[in-house]
């Protein structure tokens, strides 16, 4: 099982749950995993089956646009990070 | 002072220590290192008083070289000549005069570039101690012109530590009021500035804490028409701004003119903290192509966020404006910090230049070059 972090802009898609174990061997596979167990955060993630355009994916710090994209390899002991852009400051 | 069996040294005048360093004569400084460190002879060697029984022999094998001792006044040089001359040195002199008459007469004498006023070393003596700091890096800090794009949550405290750290220059950009919603995290501000201008309430603040620190205030927002002018005279650019918008237009201009930008950003229990050195390290733009929609990016206001957090994160990118500033230490250029207050951990990704970036991309890059063919006419 791989592990996926939730961030915080996505928690009410999970519950809250920040961090969910996934299966599967490819970054493609490990979200379809967490998309069946939180459908919510599919249009959250993805735009017509591609990667949004608002949110990176890194495996472990690697941003997979720089790797394979989805087709990226994970291992069991790979954490995914998805990570939108925050806006918070000053006021 | 002497008699037909006692050697003896010969005590002379400023002027003629002058004319006998001319001629060559050795000059040896028997002052203390805190003497010497004030100011002394150009060439001279330090041995001070105490030391020169001991030492002579390696400072000075020869004992028919030919020294000149000094002091401040001519007491200790003498004592000192006594020895030497006692020891079978056959060529000493004293100077029994006040040091000032060897300025007086033209000689050589330099005093060190005083970087810190005492005052300073007084205040800044913690960092002084610090081999990364110094005196040379407390100037530094002194000289630095920091501008803080925010005076409200991330700008409090990295504003309160950057002014007791002795930036010397602290700009702020910020055109709101402070309202009482504010004061959950907004240490620069209180109770009683309610409705004052936040720029206004900094000011005081840190006029408290550090009335040698420099305050300029922009009661403005920055935008596309303003920003190379807010920018464009300070070194280091703090962005603790609450929306896209100005985070893109900030990037861009600071891309431009190539300066290093700080980046923080909180939400809830979590916060995010980078900086984009220009054409050195990934920008905004690498980092997040494509403006993300509202609901994806809650402000503060909207959100709500732990009152601690933009001063974890504000100290983070405080630590980073330093290592900015003293050229030391590595930065977070390249790497984002993802903090998680919830679980206390922190997540660490690589973010990388992107070749097709708009803002410091390939084709920038090459205009920059073409641009700069064109002005040298080749």
């Amino acid at each position: 099982m791989s592990t996926v972090r939730i961030p915080p802009v996505l928690r009410e898609n999970t519950g809250g749950v920040r961090s969910i174990d996934v299966a599967g061997g490819t970054v493609a596979e490990a979200l379809a995993d967490l998309f069946g167990k939180h459908p919510a955060l599919r249009d959250r993630v993805t735009e017509e089956g591609e990667l949004s355009r608002f949110i990176n994916v890194y495996v472990n710090d690697r941003d997979v646009r720089y790797r394979e994209g989805l087709e990226t390899t994970i291992g069991a002991d790979d954490t995914i990070i998805l990570l939108p852009a925050m806006a918070g400051g000053a006021r | 002072m002497s008699n037909d069996q006692t050697p003896t040294f010969r005590e002379v005048s400023g002027a003629e220590a002058v004319a006998l360093a001319r001629d060559g004569y050795r000059v040896v400084d028997v002052r203390e290192q805190s003497e010497w460190d004030a100011g002394h002879v150009v060439g001279a060697t330090l041995l001070p008083l105490a030391d020169v029984p001991q030492r002579i022999g390696d400072v000075e094998p020869d004992r028919n070289a030919r020294l000149l001792l000094h002091c401040a006044v001519g007491a200790r040089s003498g004592r000192a000549a006594g020895w030497l001359t006692q020891m079978g040195y056959t060529n000493v002199v004293s100077m029994k005069a006040p040091i000032g008459h060897w300025k007086e007469n033209g000689g050589a004498w330099e005093e060190p570039v005083q970087l810190l006023t005492p005052a300073q070393q007084r205040r800044y003596s913690r960092h002084l101690l610090i081999p990364e700091v110094g005196q040379e890096g407390q100037r530094r800090l002194l000289d630095a012109k920091v501008l803080l794009i925010g005076a409200g949550g991330l700008g409090s405290p990295i504003a309160l530590y950057l002014a007791a750290s002795g930036v010397g220059t602290i700009g702020f950009v910020d055109d709101d009021v402070v309202d009482e919603s504010n004061l959950q995290r907004q240490v620069l501000h209180g109770t009683d500035r309610l409705g004052m201008l936040k720029v206004d309430s900094a000011e005081l603040t840190i006029r408290g804490l550090n009335p040698e620190t420099n305050v300029v205030k922009h009661v403005e927002r920055l935008d596309a028409g303003n920003v190379e002018r807010l920018i464009g005279s300070y070194d280091v650019i703090v962005d603790g701004t609450d929306n896209f918008d100005t985070r893109y237009v900030l990037n861009d201009a600071a891309v431009r003119l190539r300066k290093p930008v700080v980046h923080g950003s909180i939400y809830r229990w979590d916060g995010q903290i980078t900086t984009f050195v220009p054409f050195e390290g990934p920008c905004y733009r690498c980092m997040y192509p494509t403006q993300p929609p509202d609901e994806l990016a809650p402000a503060c206001s909207v959100a709500g966020v732990l009152g601690v957090l933009p001063g974890i994160v504000g100290m983070l990118q405080a630590n980073e404006v330093f290592k900015l500033v003293l050229g030391v230490g590595e930065t977070l250029s390249g790497r984002l910090l993802m903090l998680d207050a919830m679980g206390t951990t922190f997540d660490e990704v690589r973010i990388w230049r992107d070749p097709a970036c708009p803002a410091c991309g390939e084709g920038v890059t090459q205009a920059a070059a073409s641009d700069a063919r064109v002005a040298a006419g080749t």
